[in-house]
């Protein structure tokens, strides 16, 4: 279970990014943040795993406080939850095998890591996962040979090689064509299910937040305006969420025109 | 349609307004005059200069032909020469690319580090190949350790630098995705900056170690070891056959250097 208590975000000395934010999240759901650029979606995905240092509050990950965690105990518990980033982060230069042993990186000792001599059970893991997703075919090609999709199968797969209790997919469909992008949302969506993982998805795209998870959560100038399932996600609180921002229609479609870093087969 | 005519006729481009010519023509002036000023203060003794063609002739006569006498003597220098700089470029590594480390912005532990890696790259890149030799040929005596040492201390300069520039290039997105899994720093590093940072790595060792080869050419005229030695005994002999010989073998050891390095950047890049 997370559950993130009164989180406060600022940098510098202005205006906080994050003012106050609670959220709980229980089980294997599939919740999606939605809300405008800026609106602090990522950096509330950031603090959970401290990528960015949260100014107070508290996150509880299954009763462990993260907030507080230092070096070696933050490592550790940094390995329980899974990110899923936006521009895939890959190790280009490395084999798309070595890209997803190295969600094992908090596991195994410096020797092992350097030399690739992983343990046989991660090994299996990481096959079985990359069957599962459908890129196992690829285990020894670089990853900077892949096209958009398969990337990010590539940056979940890595994230799921932690074990994690949670995982965190910050706009894991932004670079996408809009096609590629409901595939991802079906795959996060079914292997919630199949882990029993809670999955916490910033999004841009209202329509497959409404479509492919359970819970939407919006936010506006960091704070938290609506908490709700799909049904309840009318006109109004789409309104609340963007009014003012940007035209409902271009927050549902704006996909189309953020695919940036999609096929890479010219990068052989 | 009159007035259209009128308007095209009125539409003037010029590149530069009056004022940025004038700045040209001020700074074209200003250079010719520190040329013309250069010229008169350096006190050339312009009979000599007229004299050159006359000696260069002489001197090529009394070289040629070239003498293959001491041909196994230059060899044996030729390889000590390669030798020295191979040696250097490797120890080289070891030692610049810590420095490298804690001097790219990226990567450095603190401050204080960083301005220490900046000292050593600095001290290092300000100081000639000749002048280290001097200076441990001094400390060490006149060989081949001195030529080492003096080609390793100013190349810490070229790599780390290259390098911590290198590093600092790096997309940070695979970092931040290193640290997201719990790896340690050690583990970030060997896994998300060293392979971004490989091929520049390779690129400019090779580089260097051209570089060191030529550099290593003429250590031996300060005494520090290679083929510059028998160079600086056959010019003090005024042994100009030998001496022909000697440049010749530089040449062509320095074109082989040139054409390994191309072939490994082809290859291996």
């Amino acid at each position: 279970m997370l559950e993130i208590t009164n989180l406060v975000k600022r940098y510098g000395h202005s205006e906080a990014v994050l003012k106050g934010l609670d959220l709980r999240v229980e089980g294997n759901s599939v919740v999606s943040i939605v809300g405008a650029s800026g609106a602090g979606k990522s950096t509330m995905l950031r603090c959970i795993n401290r990528l960015v240092e949260p100014t107070s509050g508290s996150i509880k990950l299954n009763g462990t406080e993260l907030v507080n965690l230092k070096g070696a105990e933050l490592r550790r518990a940094r390995r329980k939850i899974g990110m899923v980033f936006q521009g895939f982060n890959l190790l280009d230069r490395l084999t798309v095998m070595e890209n997803v042993l190295a969600g094992r990186l908090g596991y195994v000792s410096f020797y092992q890591a350097i030399s690739r001599r992983y343990p046989p059970a991660d090994i299996e893991r990481a096959f079985v996962l990359m069957e599962r997703v459908g890129i196992a075919h690829y285990a020894n090609k670089r990853a900077d040979e892949l096209s958009g999709g398969e990337r990010q199968r590539v940056g979940v797969v890595r994230a799921l090689m932690q074990e994690p209790d949670v995982l965190l997919a910050d706009e894991p469909t932004a670079s996408l064509d809009p096609r590629t992008s409901e595939q991802i949302m079906m795959l996060l969506q079914s292997l919630a299910s199949e882990l029993s993982l809670p999955v916490l998805i910033n999004i841009h795209n209202v329509a497959q937040a409404k479509t492919y998870t359970e819970r939407i959560v919006g936010l506006r100038h960091g704070k938290m305006i609506f908490d709700g399932q799909p049904a309840d996600f009318n006109k109004d609180a789409l309104d609340a969420i963007y009014g003012g921002i940007e035209a409902p229609d271009d927050a549902i479609t704006e996909q189309l025109g953020t695919a940036v870093e999609e096929p890479r087969h010219d990068a052989v | 349609m009159v007035d259209h005519a009128q308007r095209l006729a009125d539409r003037v481009w010029q590149r530069y307004d009056r004022k940025e010519r004038l700045i040209r023509y001020a700074v074209l002036l200003a250079t010719l005059m520190v040329v013309f000023w250069a010229v008169r203060d350096i006190d050339i003794f312009w009979p000599w200069v007229w004299d050159a063609p006359n000696q260069i002739s002489n001197l090529g006569a009394r070289m040629w032909p070239p003498s293959a006498a001491g041909l196994s003597g230059i060899l044996n220098a030729l390889l000590e020469t390669v030798h020295i700089a191979t040696l250097a470029t490797f120890l080289t590594i070891f030692l610049a690319l810590p420095v490298a480390y804690i001097a790219a912005q990226n990567t450095t532990p603190n401050r204080a580090c960083l301005w220490l890696g900046r000292f050593i790259l600095v001290s290092s890149r300000s100081v000639n190949t000749i002048i280290w030799a001097l200076l441990f040929v001094a400390i060490f005596g006149p060989g081949v350790l001195a030529g080492i040492l003096a080609i390793v201390f100013r190349s810490i300069g070229f790599i780390g630098k290259l390098m911590g520039e290198a590093i600092e290039e790096i997309d940070r997105r695979p970092v931040e995705a290193m640290e997201a899994t719990g790896a340690s720093k050690a583990k970030v590093v060997a896994y998300a900056i060293v392979p971004q940072v490989m091929p520049a790595f390779f690129a400019i060792v090779v580089l260097r170690w051209d570089i060191n080869i030529r550099e290593s050419t003429v250590l031996g005229l300060v005494g520090a070891g290679g083929i510059g030695v028998i160079l600086q005994g056959a010019i003090d002999t005024f042994a100009w056959p030998t001496v022909a010989t000697i440049l010749i073998a530089i040449i062509v050891l320095v074109l082989l250097g040139e054409a390994i390095t191309s072939l490994l950047r082809s290859k291996v890049l």
